[in-house]
């Protein structure tokens, strides 16, 4: 174990995996001689040359598709948006390609292919660069969506997206970059897709979550304890595939849930994952399931206008508070 | 539809050398590209009645009138080359390897189809031939041929990844991002646009600024240039020499192909009426590209009536075998449903969240 940032555990990741398979690449802009907008491919050029570490045009369906074929023909290619705002513009290779590829052909052709970069709100960067998209891309099949929030969980599930044998888009968060945190030294430290992390126990309520939203949510299990209320803080850590068992665990223990998202509430993560527990747990419920998401317009970029507009730890500790019909102040 | 530089090109080729051949063929393989450009279009012929009876769903795009661009194409190429194609592409995979009975399964939606009948008439997909694909996106296929020819690169290879597309593709941003990457990083990959006039129901001159589609090459200095895609000799000429440039460094190539389709853009629009005529249409059958080879080859004494006939007789049977074939082969099971949605299947864990599928779980 080792104390690293988020961004050095994603480095670990990339680094390792592709000192293990020659057939993994970095591809991306800036990735190469800038090192990584937010420097997380640091270094990887001097270590893998140009070949392997690949500067491109900016021109994101481009080399979107690109690495969609270079996957057809057995390449593990990692594909990285400078931030998934940008992937918008390679949709179609992402949802089009890389998700049906599969499918369409029968089981003949598998896309081994990650798509990674940070998901949601920086600070004050406005309506265009400010967008959690993961819940978007969740809504297709054939795509696999993880969404680490710790330097441990970066590295543990970057690792094992490079070596799953489906799309898998990696959603890191802008701000989480410089988080620090223990994170294995171990080159086969894996964490499979698909299951969810208790990171924080309680039985009075759960706050259930991904990203970098868990930040949010352990810090209003916080201020609830000091009110004597404990939280289960469940990360969910994949979205597809979906830890239901883990949710199902936390719903019969606590009975009451909230949902914390970056994104829109309209067909959003939690507007799923509330579903499924209203469908599956019914029986356990004692309090409708809430959601807090950002707020339902473009990001503003006033400062104040955007804090209205984010998840709070005030926000979450309200909605834990309503399930449990408590009534505070 | 040849400009001067095909004619001149054509000229050049000269007639009857090579101990009896054209363009270095011999008979035997004249009368294979012959008998590829018929199979294409019988095949396309069955399933258009196959089709009209109900045999056969969704969207159905037929090829018929550019056979020579496939046939000719493909006659450049090895069988370790990739090929692909938009939805347009029966015959490109035909001619790939793609046997009739699994392509004919497969508009059937049958699980004998190369897609197990996932895919239908736009994605016929076969791993074994190195046809990638059927797509159905205008353009989508062509940063994946791009990323094709970056694995080739990758590896070392000296093979090459043709990827073709119809000339409305040019206009998406998708073919000038790929172009620009390929002639960057000399990737070799050979870009065939198979300009048939028509985008749908709008001919290219009322959405292209510049006509000549070879011309675009210039912007990404590339090579490119222009075949006669109703010649399927010219064709391969044209191919052949940029498969040397591409083996040999890796440099592209960009190759506009000027052909005709003869019938609607699908089963859905009429041969003629609203966006050309009829007149229009019949001119350019004129140069149908069989008849014009067929004649060829007669005029070079390379080709009877018998042999011929002999060639017909084998296509219209191997086509009749593959109706039969698709007709007798099952239905794609329930379990198909949920497969190959994903190649790895994690053992915690949701993929699917549909109310049937849960259902069947329980």
């Amino acid at each position: 174990m080792a104390v690293k940032t988020y961004r050095e555990a994603l480095n670990d990741a990339l680094r390792e995996e592709m000192e293990r398979d020659p057939n993994v690449f970095l591809m991306g802009e800036e990735v190469g001689l800038y090192n990584g907008a937010y420097k997380v491919s640091k270094g990887l050029l001097d270590l893998f040359g140009p070949k392997r570490v690949v500067d491109t045009p900016i021109t994101e369906l481009g080399f979107a598709g690109l690495g969609v074929g270079a996957a057809m023909v057995g390449l593990r290619p990692v594909i990285e948006f400078m931030t998934w705002n940008f992937s918008i513009l390679a949709a179609d290779q992402v949802l089009n390609s890389a998700a049906k590829l599969l499918y369409m052909s029968g089981g003949a052709f598998k896309c081994p292919i990650v798509f990674r970069g940070p998901t949601g709100a920086a600070l004050q960067l406005a309506a265009q660069h400010s967008q959690a998209l993961e819940g978007w891309y969740a809504h297709f099949p054939g795509l696999k969506i993880v969404t680490p929030a710790t330097p441990a969980d970066a590295k543990g599930l970057l690792k094992a997206a490079i070596r799953d044998d489906d799309p898998v888009a990696v959603f890191e968060g802008e701000l989480l970059y410089a988080l620090k945190g223990e994170v294995p030294d171990d080159e086969d430290f894996v964490i499979p897709l698909g299951v969810a992390d208790l990171k924080r126990e309680g039985s009075d309520v759960s706050i259930i979550t991904h990203g970098k939203m868990l930040h949010v949510a352990l810090q209003a299990a916080e201020v609830l304890a000091k009110d004597g209320i404990e939280a289960d803080v469940l990360d969910l850590r994949s979205l597809r595939p979906l830890d239901m068992e883990a949710i199902e665990a936390t719903i019969r223990k606590t009975n009451r849930a909230v949902y914390v998202e970056e994104g829109w509430p309209f067909a959003g993560v939690g507007a799923q994952i509330a579903t499924l527990i209203q469908e599956e747990t019914f029986d356990y419920l004692d309090a409708p399931v809430l959601r807090v998401t950002q707020a339902d317009v473009p990001m503003p970029y006033a400062k104040n206008l955007e804090k209205l507009a984010k998840p709070s730890v005030e926000r979450v500790v309200e909605a834990c508070n309503r399930v449990l019909y408590r009534k505070v102040g | 539809m040849a400009d001067a530089k095909t004619a001149a090109r054509r000229k050049e080729t000269g007639r009857g050398r090579e101990g009896g051949g054209l363009d270095g063929l011999s008979r035997e393989e004249l009368h294979h590209l012959l008998y590829q450009m018929l199979l294409g279009r019988r095949f396309e012929e069955k399933s258009a009645e196959a089709y009209a009876i109900g045999k056969i769903g969704g969207f159905l795009h037929l090829y018929i009138g550019q056979e020579a661009v496939a046939v000719g194409t493909q006659a450049a190429l090895r069988p370790d080359d990739y090929v692909i194609d938009a939805y347009r592409e029966h015959v490109q995979a035909l001619v790939k390897g793609i046997s009739a009975r699994a392509g004919m399964a497969e508009l059937y939606g049958r699980i004998d189809g190369c897609s197990k009948g996932k895919g239908g008439s736009m994605h016929l997909f076969s791993a074994e031939h190195n046809f990638m694909g059927g797509w159905g996106i205008v353009g989508g296929q062509i940063p994946m041929a791009t990323g094709i020819g970056w694995a080739i690169k990758y590896r070392g290879e000296d093979r090459v990844c043709v990827c073709f597309m119809g000339e409305a593709a040019v206009n998406q941003g998708a073919f000038h991002e790929s172009l620009n990457m390929a002639a960057l990083w000399k990737l070799p990959v050979i870009y065939i646009v198979e300009n048939n006039r028509f985008g749908m129901g709008t001919a290219w001159e009322r959405v292209a600024s510049l006509y000549d589609i070879s011309q675009k090459a210039n912007a990404y200095a590339m090579p490119s240039a222009v075949a006669d895609g109703m010649d399927v000799l010219d064709m391969r000429r044209v191919v052949l020499e940029a498969v040397e440039r591409a083996r040999k460094d890796g440099t592209p190539t960009l190759i506009e192909a000027r052909c005709y389709r003869f019938m609607g853009h699908s089963m859905s629009d009429p041969v003629h009426g609203v966006y050309r005529t009829k007149e229009e249409v019949e001119e350019a059958k004129k140069k149908d590209p069989i008849r014009i080879f067929i004649d060829r080859l007669r005029e070079a004494d390379l080709l009877t009536d018998e042999e011929l006939n002999a060639i017909d007789e084998r296509v219209q049977a191997e086509v009749q075998d593959a109706i039969e074939f698709a007709d007798k082969s099952p239905e794609p099971g329930p379990e198909e449903l949920y497969r190959d949605v994903y190649a790895q299947i994690p053992e915690r864990g949701r993929l699917f969240f549909d109310s049937g599928y849960r259902a069947g779980k329980e």
